[in-house]
């Protein structure tokens, strides 16, 4: 084991050649087309319909797997039971089937060794690399605490982890799902209307009216029920009202789209809150039944006009007064969207405050076409002693941020890094599921993190980035081939979805909970895994809930009926906000308490100097983040993405379609590959865009390697959320370079 | 701007992001199928004429030319099919709407009908052959006999070869270079002049090269008429044909076409054949040589470019 | 009974999923496609129109591929459908040259392959591939012979096009606009 450099390793470990010869094989044997139709023909009628909820993104859509008796997974298909998903998944989760089937997937337990004097990985038995893992948290619990160890995850495979971390004695838990994508929303709906919005939200886009969308391209991003009922809106002739710089394919549905100028959001927000507010379009009953400061709120908003806005945002103020017209004619049955990936400026839970308040204003919380009041099943834990307590958990470790509801990963890295203002030191991860070179900015923090960790060990189906900087890598096998926790979702009514696995795991690889099970026996904690099969806990929780594994397998998804009352606020408007004050707090004491603005005002954000263009980035329908870039059926649908240009940018920057250029930006950081440029008129002047995920630097992703570039990595600065401690990305620029940079070198 | 693309789905091997899925191959078929047909129909209507005598090349030496033609057309015809072991599903059924099926009956019959009249030469034109196969004897006896029915019925199959080069190609409303009706004309016009180059090489007598320099010169005067019909026809066209007609004269295929094709396998010859109708002496392979390399290109730039126009939606 | 597929321009979001699932369903090899997504855009910032449009095999009336078949590999099937027979085609590619739309492609394994409405499912009462699983529901499948029917519905009660109707081939894929 080497702990000194962590140098980054292409996953190129001795003798991982197999695969490839049997592929050979196989194809030898597929010649004639007559038997294969008579191949074909049979299987067709013997197709296997198991279980699972989608693993490629997080919204969880519960399918079914067709797979035959040869272990072929041949299609995934949704379950029409689902109020998640309605029977239709979206093209990732109908192309999960190259999770199973991509050829490059991790296939054997790696060490981290020296061969002739170069750092390499070499294959390893299970048994040798949880032993050394094992022995590696430890020493870790010796010397530091097992608080020292963290736990870094996205994704259901994470939660058995988090469980053998608890079990361990720590609970050092981070997400970038938090800081880096949506906590600043929840924080802010939370300080505003007492509750976080969640995932999936509570949009009620079935019965909407008007639909707003602040920088979130629905339909790009394929949150699934939530397109689903968008379209239906679209049938029903609601009104759309998208904000975005870019026309982005929700802008080009919308009745109103408003080109606005990046950054300025919030100026938007404010005068929308002003005009109506001053032109008594707010609903008055539902602001005075739950409203809390609305008064300091109306003077607070007065000089917000849309003219003041229009200098700000450059959209015309007859633009913002009929746009605001338009919400409140169709209040409450109106969504100002929260969004999701949220972390833009810095200032974002406070954006997400003003979303709050502008949704409040329209009544639009708890109301039909608004949002519900969403429920969810709790299923009880497997009969487990209690954990134990940590000294320090990732609450202590992000305390520097009052409303760190979830453990910050950019802490996590800070606390990593030997310094003197490290309360929490944290000197091992565990990283599950989470590719942190492309989901993390600051690449530098990151990498002088991992360079100062004692271990760091990698779980993961495909050999991402991070397992490059690993000391040990565990492959992990894909949702198709295991069990899965049991999901039980938030939703107009609570439903159970189960994952079952529909073949045998591929390769060496195996399941998260026996991979955590392993460890936790060789840790000596087996009381918190007392089962030898992670369907004995299935069968145990299904029967807590009135269901059985038996049953589950057979229908996949249950669902409950409602427990905690309506959808909806009755007509009466009797209900109490779970807020400190009971109340919608438009005007925040808590925040004025802790010398935060109690109410959101608009910051100039920084602008991008002459020669640079701001950085915005986005989702594409059929990837999700870096994850399924080198998904056979995936990368076959989209293998790299552009970088979108304004076509008098091109002009000034002497672009051409479809050239490729290097990006470099505002700390003269150069993308490590070239983009291809795409000449567009659906992005503005003043800023480029990019589909998030690309730009892979492991050759052994040998679909995605060298195609397009990573956002991530052009992403130098961040600005922080002061209450949450989120990343703000979107304040970086980029300029062009055509001339290949690293020719001389 | 107008911006179209493909989001996914698309960038299929020959298909994408142009139309390549006949290749070299079927340039060349359709090349030596119109050279051979040129090379039947002359043999079989000056021996009708009752030309024997006079005009050997045209009857008897250049027509050795038309099987070896027809062969190549073949293979290369057999060689562009990516599912070639079904063939033989060609001659289960005839679809007189599909040039293809058309096309391949056509073969399906001159081919052993070139072979034959080229066999029934064979001592003629190379005394020193002797049979020792008594087979090839009576084929030989059979076919010499048979020289007149043969000749009518080339007669008509000839020029539908020669026509199939070009419709081939014609019958595709999808390609709009190809869609004009004047195709099948042209290359049947193309490959009788290519014939009447060969026939010349071949000539053994003043009668015989002045007679097909006369030909030649009223071939590329006909030919050149069906191509200005031709590109006047795109030219009046709609946009599809406008744009389609650009892929003539711009880019490789303009070279390719104006130079190649206009200038050196028409013009020129053109201007070398009337030298030598005036008697000047040009060395005959010059304008025959031009003559048959303009024709192959014609059919390369047809081809190709063909495959690239498209309907614009 | 005429089989036909009516796409709501004004709802696809150009996800793919039609792409994937039906390479998924009717094991398309990777890297080649029975349907695809095209996107226009018209305009210049910020006057802009988008386009999006799931687009195959329109299984014309007027097909020029059967039209043009050797050997009748291309056929019309039930309801219209045109098929493509693996084991009497023999890979000429006169189809691939006659289709105004490239709907189809050389097999890896050399005969022609394309859409097929998902002959197999609709056997069976089943909706194709790509529009059972479409997240936006913005296509719709059915008989334009039955009056009742909500492709029928749908294109007397709203905008549509098809594409390059000039080519004259009758395509039975309608766009809503």
């Amino acid at each position: 084991m080497v702990s000194s450099r962590r140098k980054f390793i292409k996953i190129s470990a001795l003798g991982l050649g197999g695969a490839a010869v049997s592929a050979a094989a196989f194809n030898f044997l597929s010649g004639s087309t007559y038997l294969d139709e008579l191949v074909y023909a049979k299987v067709t009628e013997n197709y296997k319909k198991t279980a699972t909820y989608c693993e490629v993104c997080f919204w969880k859509c519960a399918g079914w797997i067709y797979s035959d008796e040869n272990n072929n997974v041949k299609k995934i298909i949704g379950n029409e039971d689902d109020f998640q998903c309605y029977g239709r998944l979206c093209p990732r989760g109908t192309g999960g089937v190259g999770m199973y089937t991509d050829p490059d997937r991790l296939k054997t337990p790696l060490i981290r060794d020296i061969v002739n004097g170069e750092e390499t990985f070499r294959e390893a038995s299970w048994e040798e690399a949880l032993t050394l893992v094992a022995s590696k948290m430890k020493a870790v619990k010796d010397t530091h605490g097992a608080e020292s160890i963290a736990l870094i995850k996205h994704g259901e495979p994470g939660g058995h982890f988090e469980h053998l971390l608890k079990s361990f004695g720590s609970d050092t838990v981070a997400e970038p799902a938090f800081a880096q994508c949506r906590g600043p929303r929840e924080i802010g709906f939370k300080l505003t209307l007492g509750s976080w919005v969640g995932s999936p939200e509570p949009t009620d886009i079935q019965d909407t009216k008007c639909l707003v969308l602040i920088g979130s391209h629905l339909g790009e991003n394929m949150h699934n029920t939530q397109v689903q009922e968008m379209s239906d809106a679209i049938d029903r002739g609601a009104t759309i009202i998208t904000v975005d710089p870019r026309f982005s394919t929700v802008a080009s549905k919308s009745k109103f789209w408003l080109p606005i100028k990046p950054a300025t959001d919030m100026a938007l927000l404010l005068s929308w809150m002003h005009v109506l507010i001053y032109e008594n379009l707010y609903d008055k009953e539902y602001v005075e039944a739950f409203g809390l400061g609305f008064d300091q709120l109306k003077d607070h908003v007065r000089t917000f006009t849309p003219d003041w806005a229009y200098g700000i945002t450059t959209i015309k103020p007859e633009i913002i007064r009929k746009t605001a017209r338009e919400m409140a004619d169709a209040a409450p049955a109106v969504i100002v969207h929260p969004g999701r990936h949220v972390s833009w400026y810095g200032d974002d839970s406070q954006r997400a405050r003003a979303v709050a308040i502008l949704n409040a204003l329209l009544g639009s919380w708890g109301r039909q076409g608004g949002f519900y009041f969403k429920e969810a099943l709790k299923v009880p834990d497997f009969p487990q002693p209690a954990y134990p307590k940590p000294k320090w958990t990732w609450r202590e470790l992000s305390a520097k941020y009052p409303y760190a509801e979830m453990g910050v990963t950019n802490e996590v890295i800070r606390q990593s890094i030997p310094a003197e203002d490290v309360t929490h030191p944290v000197k091992g991860w565990i990283v599950a599921g989470c590719n942190l070179p492309v989901a993390i900015p600051q690449k530098e923090l990151l990498l002088k993190a991992i360079d100062s960790l004692d271990f760091m060990v990698v779980v993961d189906t495909m050999p991402m980035e991070v397992t490059g900087y690993a000391d040990v890598v565990l492959p992990e096998c894909t949702y198709l081939e295991r069990w899965g926790s049991i999901r039980s979702s938030t939703g107009r009514e609570p439903s159970l979805a189960l994952r079952a696995p529909a073949v045998e795991p591929l390769y060496d690889s195996k399941p998260a909970w026996w991979i955590a099970k392993q460890l936790g026996e060789k840790l000596g904690l087996h009381d918190y895994f007392n089962y030898t099969d992670y369907s004995e806990v299935l069968d145990w929780q299904c029967k807590q809930v009135g269901t059985s594994l038996e049953e589950m397998l057979k229908i996949g998804v249950k669902n409950y009926p409602r427990k905690t009352g309506p959808l909806y606020i009755n007509s009466n408007l009797d209900y109490k906000f779970p807020t400190k004050s009971g109340k919608i707090e438009f005007y925040s004491e808590e925040l004025a308490s802790i010398g935060q603005p109690p109410m959101p005002v608009y910051t100039p954000h920084p602008e991008p100097e002459k020669g640079f263009y701001r950085l915005n980035y986005g989702r594409a329908p059929m990837h999700t983040f870096s994850r399924t870039a080198n998904n056979p059926n995936l990368n076959d649908l989209m293998s790299e993405n552009c970088v979108w240009v304004n076509p008098k940018v091109a002009k000034i920057e002497g672009l051409n379609a479809d050239q490729y250029v290097w990006l470099k930006n505002q700390d003269g950081v150069i993308s490590t590959f070239p983009i291809k440029v795409r000449i567009t008129e659906r992005i503005r002047f003043d800023a480029v865009y990019m589909v998030h995920g690309f730009g892979h630097d492991n050759k052994k992703l040998s679909n995605a390697h060298g195609k397009g570039i990573s956002d991530t990595e052009m992403v130098t600065k961040v600005s922080i959320d002061p209450l949450m401690g989120g990343t703000g990305m979107r304040g970086n620029f980029i300029s062009f370079i055509i001339e290949n940079p690293n020719k001389n070198i | 701007m107008k911006e179209e693309l493909f989001i996914s789905g698309r960038n299929i091997p020959n298909i994408d992001p142009v139309l390549h899925v006949w290749h070299w191959p079927i340039s060349v078929d359709v090349f030596f199928g119109g050279m051979a047909a040129g090379l039947l129909f002359f043999a079989a209507l000056f021996y009708l004429l009752g030309k024997e005598k006079e005009m050997p090349s045209a009857i008897k030496y250049a027509p050795f030319m038309a099987p070896v033609g027809i062969s190549i057309a073949l293979i290369c015809l057999f060689y562009d099919l990516t599912h070639k072991l079904y063939f033989w599903r060609l001659y289960l059924t005839f679809r007189l709407e599909s040039p293809m099926s058309f096309g391949s009956w056509v073969l399906m019959f001159i081919t052993p009908l070139s072979f034959l009249w080229a066999f029934s030469y064979v001592r003629e034109v190379f005394p020193k052959v002797n049979f020792n196969n008594e087979i090839l004897v009576v084929i030989e006896k059979f076919a010499i006999a048979n020289r007149r029915v043969m000749a009518i019925l080339l007669l008509p199959l000839s020029i539908s070869l020669g026509v199939y080069t070009g419709i081939l190609l014609s019958a595709f409303n999808a390609r709009p270079l190809w869609n004009n009706a004047i195709l099948g004309p042209l290359f049947l016009t193309s490959g009788l002049t290519t014939a009447a180059a060969v026939v010349i090489y071949f000539a053994k007598n003043a009668f015989e090269r002045q007679l097909f320099n006369k030909i030649l010169l009223l071939l590329i005067v006909v030919q050149s008429f069906f191509l200005a019909h031709m590109i006047l026809g795109y030219f009046a066209g709609t946009e599809i044909q406008l744009e389609a007609v650009q892929l003539l004269f711009e880019g490789k295929f303009g070279i390719m076409f104006v130079g190649f094709v206009l200038i050196l396998g028409l013009l020129v010859p053109f201007i070398l054949e009337l030298f030598t109708y005036q008697g000047v002496k040009i060395p005959v392979i010059i304008p025959v040589i031009l003559i048959l390399l303009g024709g192959l290109i014609f059919r390369f730039v047809m081809v190709d470019a063909g495959q690239m126009s498209r309907y614009l939606y | 009974m005429r089989l036909a597929m009516v796409i709501d321009t004004k709802k696809c979001v150009g996800c793919s999923d039609c792409v994937v699932a039906c390479q998924t369903e009717n094991d398309v090899p990777i890297g080649y496609c029975r349907d695809w997504i095209t996107e226009t855009v018209n305009g210049s910032y910020p006057s802009l129109e988008l386009e999006l449009r799931s687009e195959r095999c329109n299984h014309c009336d007027n097909s020029p591929c059967v039209r043009c078949c050797p050997t009748g590999a291309s056929h019309y099937g039930t309801g219209g459908t045109v098929l493509v027979t693996k084991n009497e085609c023999i890979g000429c590619g006169a189809c691939i040259e006659s289709c105004p739309y490239d709907a189809r492609y050389q097999h890896p394994k050399g005969y022609i392959d394309k859409c097929t409405f998902c002959n197999h499912r609709v056997k069976e009462g089943l909706l194709p591939a790509c529009v059972s699983v479409c997240p936006t529901k913005c296509m719709y499948f059915g008989d334009l012979d039955n009056s009742h029917s909500e492709v029928s519905q749908l294109l007397r009660n709203r905008k549509y096009k098809t594409l390059a109707p000039e080519a004259g081939t009758k395509p039975q894929v309608y766009y809503l606009i």
